[in-house]
């Protein structure tokens, strides 16, 4: 809405409010403070006017023989009712229109909706997988009757439809709202869903040889007021209330999409978009909600490990630190090759750069990382913190350009020392032979690898669910990651070990927290002045960039 | 299809049905070139569009469809020289039960509803037209294209009509089966190829966001083929037939139990519902009383025969005088039916006599309602099927207590809250049997599952 759009002066429940011409009638409402309940009314979709839910009373200002307003005493317009409840989720406000959302009418309006959805909705909340998230039972205890008086049977229509590979149907329990068919055309551009039959037999299905395949369809799981839609991945393995709710972002791409992760005596149960209209609106894509398994994996690193001959042995940390630093030791700076990932956080970069400038490493850049992109929100830069990596001087200016001649000298070795953060070296472009060359390999990493046995220390470290810290998005918005669950067994944040890595050489250097990570790095990085992580707040903060059209640097090129 | 020799009705006054049964009539357009057709489109060529629409607003021509809502006034919508094109759609989906008398017009006078057409086109400014008939008509589809193929070849339809300078086509086509697509913006959907949903109103009004999004008038097949005489009257003239605010005829579709159900042509308010069954219809069966009258199509209130109406009358001095009169005494037109309660509709009569059982006869309707239903909106997709599995299982001998009072309210739920007019179509029926025969009701309610199947 634009600062300057004309105001229009609206009665609310009695109260005169003023709001911006082009306000929805329903948001008007919101905004003063009555909120209208609605199943199919979304706003970030068309608005189709089927559910009734929104029904208020609305009335337009009197005229006068004059064809000019009446006034009433408070001066202000008196209001003719239109004598038919409307929708409110269609309209926009017009000036003196009065609006009544809370009168007998529109209570026995709700009330009737409420019941007309429930009769022929199945009793099933107990194994429902929207219980306690569902806008049916909210609604119901808000604005339903209490009891049923539907003697007849309900219509019966298909259960456990596999409407695509993620999405999971149940027609019974859909209640013909049409957000999730609104969504696919409107948003995901795949007009993939529909409805059939008529009257109440209607149910939503696929076109005929057609999937609910988009890498957009779990959001429409998301809008689903009630359990038709339900994320196959998720069905049935948790009570949404027992959930507790992190918010962090995507790291599965450059876009950041804002997230919500739900977790339960630390397992991560599933991922869900947080609205942030500066980044992914409401929605993500499906790669980047259910790329979190791998979190939970049996598989995960929980011990450090240092070679000892043809060996690793699981080792302690202080142990393994000291390995790690007694081997750098034995190095010069243009020995040592840093390869670190554009997956890391703004402070584990910051930490990296200071290591690499107190061991004068020369060789240093990240592992590139892209993909198809589409034009919705996933991006091809699929390296969350490219920007970061950049910024922090840890990439090259071309992310990737250097390996070569990293590896080259791998293979010649005259590098004979790599400390690889989070990526593997052989995805990188070296082979087993060339990794076996090396005199010293450290590796932070959170899974088993092709090159993390060759190791001679592997140190353990957190996925992006479970630290703290900050990226910076293709758009040069720095956005905060916040921990959803603990790091398994003796794993460590990432942050720490490098702190601790970087104490070994430059001996105290102040940093307890992650705060003071932040807070270093923002004294010297000109674009972060003045800010700390709280600063960031939850939807992020958008930096000076050099790029006007992506945002990102300059020379960011993958 | 050889037409059924019927003579009208000496009470009768036969314009729009002028050739309908009519001896050596037939469907060509050499027939009805010599009858004086499209004479009156080349009078409407000498008229500026704008003084048809004035013709028509003087008329007081209501539109035949349902609502009743004046043509001219309609016609008035749309304002000229607009950038988008104008459309006109004839809806051709008559499936009002108890309603017949459109096909009538399509199959033995298909040139009379073009050349009316065609008049409203210039009138409006249409250069493209639309004839939206029901799937079941499939007769009805193929005589159209026959005419309209004819109408092309003698240059009544296509470019430069007649020398006028003006261009019209006129396609046909076939609805898949839905009562809905009589809905008109659900029809402007399904022409434009979607499911029939009807539009939300605001601010889908179809004379400023029809067809393509286009200014578009829907007519009915009657009203379009009115404008027709309109033009051949003059406007001032045909607003003589009838009464103020009720002009023209009606087509009027008689059905069940009269001696001669059928479609009769009167002069609209010309006659009393008394003499519509008594006297055109040859009155009820032998033996039997008359018990009740769906006056316009299925979806209006039943009236009941022995009740009392309370109508009021305008005088000459401009007072208003009330009155009570029986059921036989409401004059049939659009603002009596209205005041006594129901209305006038589609023109569909169904006559009930005292052998039928109320309740049975809703829940003929309510299945029709709750089968038409077309889902859209939660009231009317919910309530219609629930109130036809309320009367079924009344019907079939599991009553409870609560049926009527839970029938009233759930019609209440529906009326006025959804979002084309379908909700008060499938409501009243329920709303006034229930009101009007609550005895029947009250003792099917009683008749509980320990009494199923003792009639």
């Amino acid at each position: 809405m634009s600062a300057s759009a004309e105001l229009l002066n609206v009665q609310i429940d009695g109260v005169w409010h003023q709001f911006p011409k082009g306000t929805r009638v329903i948001e008007a409402c919101s905004k003063a403070g009555k909120f209208v309940p609605h199943y199919c009314y979304h706003p970030k979709l068309s608005s189709p006017g089927n559910c009734r839910m929104c029904l208020i009373e609305m009335g337009m200002p009197k005229l006068g023989p004059d064809r000019k307003p009446e006034t009433g005493e408070d001066g202000k317009p008196t209001i003719n009712w239109i004598p038919r409840p409307q929708i409110s989720c269609a309209q926009d406000i017009a000036e003196g229109m009065g609006v009544r959302t809370d009168s007998p009418l529109v209570r026995e309006c709700r009330h009737g909706v409420m019941e007309f959805l429930l009769i022929n909705h199945p009793l099933d909340c107990p194994i429902c997988d929207q219980a306690g998230e569902c806008q049916l039972q909210e609604f119901s205890v808000q604005y339903g009757t209490g009891g049923s008086r539907f003697l007849e049977e309900k219509v019966k229509k298909p259960k456990r439809v596999e409407l695509g590979p993620r999405v999971t149907l149940d027609d019974e329990r859909c209640i013909l709202c049409s957000r999730c068919i609104r969504f696919m055309k409107e948003v995901a551009k795949d007009d993939v869903l529909g409805f059939a039959s008529r009257g109440s037999h209607t149910y939503l299905t696929a076109h005929p040889g057609r999937k609910l395949d988009s890498n957009y369809s779990l959001n429409t799981v998301d809008i689903c007021p009630v359990g038709a839609l339900t994320d196959t991945d998720f069905r049935f393995k948790m009570r949404v209330w027992f959930l507790k709710e992190t918010k962090s972002i995507c790291t599965s791409c450059a876009t950041g999409c804002n997230t919500i992760i739900g977790t339960r005596e630390n397992v991560i149960y599933r991922q869900t978009p947080r609205e942030n209209n500066s980044v992914n609106s409401s929605w993500m894509c499906d790669y980047g909600r259910h790329n979190f398994h791998y979190v939970n994996s049996p598989e995960r690193l929980t011990k450090p490990r240092v070679r000892l001959g043809s060996a690793q042995e699981d080792a302690s940390w202080t142990t393994a630190i000291a390995r790690a630093v007694d081997d750098l030791r034995r190095f010069k700076g243009d020995e040592i090759a840093v390869i670190a990932s554009g997956k890391m956080t703004n402070e584990e970069l910051w930490l990296t750069k200071q290591l690499i400038e107190a061991l004068g490493i020369k060789y240093r850049d990240i592992v590139p990382r892209v993909g198809e992109s589409d034009d919705i929100l996933l991006s091809s830069y699929r390296n969350p913190n490219i920007v970061g990596a950049h910024l922090l001087g840890v990439a090259q200016d071309e992310p990737g350009s250097l390996l070569p001649e990293i590896f080259r000298r791998v293979q010649t070795g005259s590098i004979k020392a790599v400390l690889a953060l989070n990526e593997d070296l052989m995805n990188a472009g070296l082979s087993t032979a060339d990794v076996e060359k090396l005199e010293a390999f450290i590796a932070i990493d959170i899974l088993p690898n092709r090159t993390s046995a060759y190791a001679t220390t592997l140190l353990p470290g957190y996925s992006s669910a479970e630290k703290r810290g900050s990226m910076i998005n293709i758009k040069g918005r720095l956005q905060r990651l916040n921990r959803a669950v603990r790091g398994p067994g003796e794993s460590r944040d990432d942050w720490e070990i490098l702190r601790d890595l970087l104490q070994k050489f430059t001996g105290s250097n102040g940093i307890y927290l992650i705060e003071d990570v932040f807070k270093q790095m923002a004294e010297a990085i000109p674009q972060l002045h003045g800010l700390s992580l709280s600063k960031i707040r939850d939807l992020g903060t958008q930096l000076e960039t050099n790029d006007v059209e992506t945002g990102a640097p300059e020379n960011v090129h993958v | 299809m050889a037409a059924i020799q019927r003579t009208p009705h000496p009470r009768e006054k036969r314009i729009i049905f002028k050739n309908i049964d009519r001896e050596g009539w037939t469907l060509d357009i050499d027939c009805y070139e010599k009858d004086g057709g499209y004479e009156d489109l080349r009078a409407a060529f000498q008229m500026a569009p704008e003084k048809i629409v004035n013709e028509v607003k003087t008329s007081g021509l209501r539109g035949r469809g349902g609502a009743g809502f004046p043509c001219g006034a309609k016609w008035g919508f749309i304002k000229p020289g607009g950038s988008k094109p104008v459309y006109l759609i004839c809806n051709a989906d008559e499936s009002e039960p108890g309603t017949f008398k459109d096909r009538y017009i399509i199959h033995q006078d298909p040139h009379q509803l073009l050349e009316g057409m065609i008049i409203s086109c210039y009138a409006v400014n249409a250069r493209l037209a639309y004839i939206y008939i029901r799937g079941e008509f499939p007769l009805g589809a193929k005589i159209l294209e026959q005419a309209i193929a004819e109408a092309k070849s003698r240059g009544y339809i296509g470019s430069n009509i007649l020398g006028s300078g003006f261009d019209l086509e006129i396609y046909v086509h076939r609805g898949a089966g839905a009562y809905i697509c009589g809905e008109e913006t659900g029809l402007i959907e399904s022409l434009e190829g979607k499911r029939p949903y009807p539009r939300i109103k605001p601010p889908y009004f179809p004379a400023v966001l029809g067809l393509y999004l286009s200014p578009t008038i829907v007519n009915n097949v009657e009203t379009l083929c009115n404008v027709k005489h309109i033009v051949r009257m003059g406007g001032a003239e045909f607003a003589k037939i009838g009464r103020p605010n009720n002009t023209g005829t009606r087509l009027l579709c008689v059905s069940g139990d009269v001696q001669r159900p059928g479609y009769y042509e009167l002069e609209v308010g010309g006659l009393t519902m008394g003499e519509l069954i008594y006297d055109v219809c040859g009155g009820m069966k032998p033996g039997r009383k008359l018990k009740a009258v769906i006056p316009g199509g299925s979806s209006a209130k039943v009236l009941r025969a022995d009740d009392r109406y309370k109508i009021k009358n305008k005088q000459p001095d401009g007072t208003t005088t009330e009155q009570e009169i029986g059921i036989d005494d409401i004059l049939m037109d659009f603002d009596s039916l209205a005041a006594v309660g129901s209305m006038a509709g589609s023109g569909g009569v169904i006559v009930m006599d005292d052998s039928r059982d109320m309740v049975w006869a809703l829940n003929n309707i309510n299945e029709f309602y709750a089968h038409e239903s077309c889902g859209q909106c939660t009231p009317c997709r919910e309530g219609s099927l629930w109130m036809s599995k309320m009367t079924g299982r009344m019907l079939q001998g599991g009553g409870d207590p609560r049926d009527p009072d839970v029938l009233k309210s759930v019609a209440d739920n529906i009326a006025g809250r959804t979002i084309c007019a379908f909700g008060e179509a499938c409501a009243w029926p329920t709303q006034s049997f229930v009101a009007k025969f609550p005895d029947e009701f009250a003792a099917y309610a009683a008749k509980n599952g320990s009494t199923a199947g003792q009639d």
